[in-house]
């Protein structure tokens, strides 16, 4: 199964979780916030000039940087 | 007496239900273990005085961020009697992780579910009595903003706390090392009992972010919306101001000078002109840092704060800091207090000292009412709008240039990660109490502050006490004297040194200074000042006094929201330096380019 990282998801563009790389401190809160492996998780929007991205996971929307969104892998792009 | 800890994740309307539970009388206390001030009040629950604390709002128990590590020491060192954990009900399927880590503690435990009035118009349903039974812990359904179901949840907490023994909090500290098994029991417990909507997408609130945070007019909308705030604010707030303004003067007039007209000079100088005048320079901000509170309350409890985030951060980053610090910035162009307190939302250390060091620069309206005198006074009426424009720009380049030199020294390791919340409308009760809170809580320090500092001012213009005073023979024109080698080199004279010393206690206070100086007002004074001064000596003494720090108040914010006297030190002297450079790199400038 191919993984690629949440930061090439397009708007509008739905994708699960496969995994989350980041180190003890971020991978909690991202897990508080309602990141965990097997979450569906869609990319509403992205901010002009390469700033932070909109997702949306369950009920909760995050906004959070790219380079936080490389950290974590995603599987089963689905294309609206 | 008991203890109540009141626990919960950011953005579940814990604090308003600490509000609605504690009424006003909230004070702000130190703790064993930890060296944040936390709030806490006495309340009266079940028959018992038991003390209520209301923790930093927390995703985790077990995580590493500063308001985690506040919560963790908190629950280690001190006896707690109960808990309240709220969490915010239509998001139960993430929060309930923090309900089964506090579970785990072992101590007596109230769970509310707030915002429950929400949730259900969601479709969000609950199993009460299934769920109290799996977590061991009773529940309570409220809406903290409204009060729905309050009542009944504090029976349900007094209860508890009649039957409640506490463990001893060493045995905490084992339990809060350890943390398995809490991700599937989740599971388990939300498929019992409670039912969610798979997709619960608040329509209204995607309906609105489609348009504030379109790729292309989501920026423009934002600076729109943010024009009309200040218009407002100052619209609204001069009025009251003047006001205020106008009964000090009235009760200075009309009552105390006839009431110490028989007091010996120094004493009615010290008491009049230097601390009845400088308090009231002070009071004279309090409605418009009242205004300020109560449309950023309204402002940050809808949910908009986060999407200007949003939009801005990209250019944020270049710099070091984030998308909440061009927030804090422009709040800053109102007044730098209340924007300094607003960067408390910052988790982390390094970067919440950085947005500090930056926010005075941003131009308050304090100091516009220096620029729009100066203007008026040394430039055409055709030129004087260009040169508030040029200030107001010189101030986001003083901006960009300290956070870029610094942004290595204050290099933050916090991720930049946000919830939106959907758009919220705060009750007007809850409006009411967070602006009467920040006012006291401004008032309180700033006072203390402000009788110091225009005591010492006052007598350094008023000794010794056989010369005019304010004249070159005070104290005050010696240190102007004094200081002529450094302020010569830009163009400012001892009578415009003297203005700055007194700008030090607040900026409203350099017109008044200069019109005691000159011994003129109005008009006069304005012809006068351009008789003495030519426009590039004006301008430079402008650059001057919109980098260097910017009052005693702010000051006095920042070493309180900073907890460290050399991080103030060093705003002032960075503030001092960066001004000094800027007015003799345009005044030597303008002078060998031959104006």
């Amino acid at each position: 199964m191919q993984t690629i990282s949440l930061a090439s998801l397009q708007p509008g563009e739905q994708a699960t979780i496969r995994a989350i790389n980041a180190e003890e401190g971020l991978f909690q809160r991202l897990t508080a916030l309602g990141f965990r492996i097997g979450k569906r998780i869609e990319l509403v929007r992205r901010a002009r000039f390469a700033g932070p991205l909109h997702v949306r996971i369950g009920s909760t929307d995050i906004v959070l940087r790219e380079t936080e969104a490389r950290r974590i892998q995603i599987a089963d792009t689905l294309r609206p | 007496m008991k203890r109540i800890a009141l626990l919960g994740m950011p953005n579940t309307g814990k604090s308003t239900l600490f509000n609605r539970i504690s009424g006003a009388s909230a004070r702000v206390g130190n703790w064993p273990g930890i060296t944040v001030d936390l709030m806490s009040a006495k309340i009266l629950l079940g028959g018992h005085i038991a003390e209520l604390v209301d923790l930093p709002g927390i995703y985790d128990l077990h995580g590493f961020s500063d308001d985690e590590l506040v919560v963790r020491h908190f629950l280690e060192n001190n006896e707690i009697d109960l808990v309240i954990l709220v969490l915010n009900t239509s998001q139960l399927d993430r929060q309930l992780s923090l309900g089964l880590q506090v579970r785990n503690l072992g101590l007596p435990t109230v769970l509310m579910l707030n915002m429950a009035d929400e949730a259900k118009r969601s479709g969000i349903s609950i199993d009460r009595e299934s769920m109290s039974t799996q977590l061991g812990m009773p529940i309570a359904l409220v809406s903290a903003k409204y009060g729905d179901g309050f009542k009944e949840a504090l029976q349900i907490a007094a209860e508890t706390l009649n039957k409640s023994s506490h463990p001893a909090p060493e045995n905490l500290r084992a339990q809060l090392s350890s943390d398995d098994r809490i991700e599937h029991e989740m599971e388990l417990i939300m498929k019992a009992s409670v039912q969610m909507p798979l997709h619960l997408t608040d329509a209204l609130t995607a309906r609105i972010d489609r348009i504030v945070l379109h790729p292309w007019l989501g920026l423009p909308l934002f600076f729109a919306a943010l024009y009309l705030l200040f218009q407002f604010i100052f619209t609204a707030g001069k009025p009251l101001q003047d006001g205020i303004a106008w009964i000090l003067g009235y009760v200075r007039g009309g009552m105390l000078e006839p009431l110490l007209a028989s007091a010996p000079p120094w004493l009615h100088g010290l008491l009049l002109d230097g601390i009845y005048n400088g308090v009231g320079t002070v009071a004279a901000f309090v409605p418009l840092i009242v205004l300020f509170f109560l449309v950023m309350t309204m402002v940050e409890d809808s949910g908009y704060l986060s999407r200007a985030a949003f939009l801005t951060d990209a250019l944020m980053a270049k710099m070091g800091l984030d998308g909440r610090g061009f927030v804090m910035l422009l709040m800053g162009f109102g007044c730098n207090v209340p924007a300094l307190m607003g960067t408390r939302v910052m988790r982390s250390r390094p970067l919440r000292l950085l947005t500090m060091l930056v926010i005075p620069f941003s131009l308050c309206s304090a100091r516009l009412q220096v620029f729009v005198f100066m203007a008026a006074a040394l430039f055409t009426p055709h030129q004087a709008p260009l040169v508030l424009f040029a200030l107001y720009l010189m101030s986001f380049v003083a901006t960009f240039i300290t956070a870029l030199l610094f942004k290595g020294q204050f290099r933050s390791n916090e991720p930049f990660l946000l919830e939106l919340p959907p758009y919220r409308f705060p009750t007007p009760r809850q409006i009411a109490l967070r602006g009467w809170h920040e006012v006291s809580h401004f008032l309180r320090r700033a006072t203390k502050f402000i009788v110091a500092g225009v005591v010492l001012v006052w007598a350094l213009t008023n000794f010794p006490s056989d010369v005019p005073p304010a004249s070159p023979y005070t104290f005050a024109g010696m240190i102007g004297d004094a200081l002529a080698p450094v302020l010569t080199p830009i163009g400012i004279d001892g009578k415009l040194a003297i203005a700055l010393i007194f700008g030090f206690v607040a900026k409203e206070i350099v017109i008044g200074s200069l019109a005691v100086i000159y011994g003129l007002s109005g008009d006069p004074l304005m012809q006068l000042m351009a008789q003495k001064l030519d426009w590039v000596q004006g301008m430079s003494f402008m650059l001057f006094t919109l980098i260097y720090t910017p009052c005693l108040s702010t000051i006095a914010t920042m070493r309180s929201e900073s907890r460290s006297n050399a991080f103030m030190w060093f705003s002032i002297a960075w503030s001092l330096l960066l001004a000094w450079a800027a007015s003799f790199v345009f005044y030597q400038g303008a002078r060998a380019l031959g104006f």
